[in-house]
């Protein structure tokens, strides 16, 4: 393939993978805390440290984890004492972070393209020191979360519960935080600072229309984001677009996608559920509801969904649930 | 057994500078079933939350099976229901996910459940009625089996001590027998209950001892009959009865229910 014999393409590709997998596993227990804003925070936060790197000649990846992590376990300890919302604090963040990202970038003499290579990535900016780090970050940020599911889990589900169960609630809290700031960081040349938060967002939302169960949660979301990201870096390369927005417009493609299916999916469900138990004759049963009448003759093997109900059997038509009594159908 | 599961001396308890739980001593045996009743803002929610260690003590002390609270590391033997309207977050998780939870005190860094923890989620599961809705995510269940999921995540745990705030708030009258009869079970096993409640309803016949709080301070304690009998004539509550009431037994005032001092 053609595409893959530019090195700079081979390096986007592999960086996009790795952004694909982190992005939504830490994203995942971001959404579950609901605290989906908190890689914006971090992102505007980041180019804070990104412009240090430039004023002071630093590698900017380098400095922007510095300045990321040091910023979201500031966040968190914050929220964690009570001495500030969570909302309060992010907005500070979020302002803060940008007007002197902005500035410092200035005072280094950066461009405005400069600045845009960060903002919203660029597949060329990806070297080859910068994919080792890449790498070694993708990998912690993928162990944590998911070597320590069972415990990250109960501290976004409960943080009482997961006191009581003598979990380090803060130090669980604090390592959310700076796993995220880190998943920032690396996401910061394929997707960019401003859109980075997105692709931890996005695919969680999706992935959450048709799901029932947080592990598969998590496994979606991280399928969906590999697929997006990988897909985004390709398209933009052919359409010669930045790649961040692209990323994350196929993303939400892909919520979109998803977001009419999980419904048809809990439709499909409810009607095909289970009766609670009931007694025969409480009022349900008594309620002699006639639904409309059709010719067709139910019974084992007909195609129709067959539901247990006490001592008959409902079956799913159109929607909706009927039996036959007599010459009739009755809608249950 | 020497040592009582809890044992609270002499707890003040300061939140925002008012002081909410004020000299409480409190002793809860193993095996004993213990019900605090109380009205809004009586501070019988904050004295097991400061029992569990989830709000810091402002003086007096807090021991958990013999060992001081800063020092407590036997979490598995605690089960705990906070009081929740809902057990969902913001990504859905079954109810198997949750209950399983209860098992983390019982599991080291990394392990996989094992075959006990599976077994005690599934016995907890069937002992709130759930186990048919396993597979099922918890956002999707009504406010009273959601409930019904937290009370399993504690059970899950096989704790020695059960700490429930408000187990029953909103759930049905047929399923709040149906816990009441679990709780009895376990309290006969040996595990000591403080079960934390606004009023005794179906909980009267089953529990040892009855704590009324008001204004932060115990202002009864003593058996189910007694309390019964103290407070059957009395709705308001201006006047901190004598706690030394216990002899009486009134069998004509069972079943009038008492009714918490604040409003519902």
């Amino acid at each position: 393939m053609s595409l893959l014999s530019y090195d700079f393409m081979q390096r986007a590709l592999v960086a996009a993978l790795l952004t694909g997998l982190a992005a939504p596993a830490i994203g995942t227990y971001l959404v579950q805390k609901r605290l989906a804003l908190l890689g914006d925070g971090i992102g505007h936060l980041a180019l804070t440290g990104v412009a240090l790197g430039l004023l002071t000649g630093q590698a900017p990846l380098l400095t922007a984890v510095v300045v990321a992590v040091a910023g979201a376990t500031l966040i968190e300890v914050l929220r964690l004492r009570g001495k500030a919302n969570g909302d309060v604090a992010l907005a500070l963040f979020f302002y803060g972070g940008i007007a002197a990202g902005v500035l410092l970038t200035g005072l280094a003499g950066g461009s405005a393209a400069t600045l845009t290579s960060y903002l919203f990535g660029a597949l060329t900016t990806v070297s080859d020191a910068d994919l080792v780090l890449v790498a070694v970050l993708a990998v912690l940020v993928l162990g944590m979360s998911l070597g320590l599911a069972p415990q990250l889990f109960a501290v976004c589900q409960d943080e009482e519960h997961a006191r009581v169960s003598g979990l380090r609630v803060d130090v669980y809290s604090v390592a959310i935080s700076v796993l995220a700031a880190v998943t920032v960081t690396l996401a910061m040349r394929t997707v960019g600072l401003l859109l980075v938060s997105a692709l931890m967002v996005v695919p969680v939302a999706a992935a959450q229309q048709v799901t029932r169960a947080f592990r598969a949660t998590l496994a979606l979301a991280m399928v969906l984001g590999v697929a997006a990201s990988t897909s985004g870096v390709l398209a933009s390369f052919y359409a010669d677009t930045a790649p961040g927005p692209t990323i994350v417009l196929v993303a939400l493609a892909g919520f979109a996608t998803a977001s009419p299916l999980g419904g048809l999916l809990r439709l499909r469900r409810r009607t095909r559920a289970p009766f609670e138990d009931e007694d025969r004759t409480d009022a349900a049963a008594l309620v002699h509801e006639l639904t409309e009448q059709h010719p067709h003759q139910h019974g084992e093997g007909c195609g129709h969904v067959a539901v247990e109900h006490g001592d008959h059997v409902d079956y799913v038509h159109d929607g909706h649930r009927h039996v036959p009594h007599d010459d009739h159908y009755d809608e249950h | 057994m020497a040592q009582p599961a809890l044992h609270v001396h002499d707890l003040t308890v300061v939140l925002a500078g008012r002081p909410v739980v004020r000299r409480v001593d409190l002793d809860v045996r193993h095996g004993e079933f213990v019900t605090v009743l109380g009205g809004n803002g009586s501070g019988k929610s904050t004295l097991v939350r400061a029992a569990t260690g989830l709000v810091p003590t402002t003086s007096g002390g807090v021991e958990l099976f013999g060992a001081p609270l800063g020092d407590f590391r036997d979490w598995h033997r605690i089960g705990y229901v906070p009081q929740r309207p809902s057990a969902a977050s913001g990504v859905p998780a079954t109810v198997r996910e949750v209950v399983s939870a209860g098992r983390l005190s019982r599991r080291r860094l990394l392990r996989r459940l094992a075959r006990a923890d599976r077994t005690a989620v599934d016995a907890a599961l069937a002992a709130v009625d759930l186990a048919d809705r396993a597979g099922d995510s918890v956002a999707e269940l009504s406010g009273g089996q959601q409930q019904r999921v937290l009370i399993a995540r504690a059970l899950a745990t096989e704790p020695d001590l059960l700490v429930l705030d408000e187990p029953t708030a909103g759930v049905d009258l047929a399923h709040q027998r149906l816990l009441t009869d679990v709780l009895a079970a376990h309290s006969v096993r040996g595990v000591a209950i403080v079960l934390v409640a606004h009023e005794l309803g179906p909980l009267a016949r089953l529990v040892d001892r009855v704590v009324v709080m008001r204004d932060g301070r115990v202002i009864f304690d003593g058996t189910p009959d007694a309390e019964a009998a103290a407070f059957a004539h009395t709705h308001d509550h201006h006047h901190p009865l004598d706690p030394h009431v216990t002899g009486l037994t009134g069998a004509d005032v069972l079943g009038t229910g008492w009714q918490a001092g604040g409003t519902r």
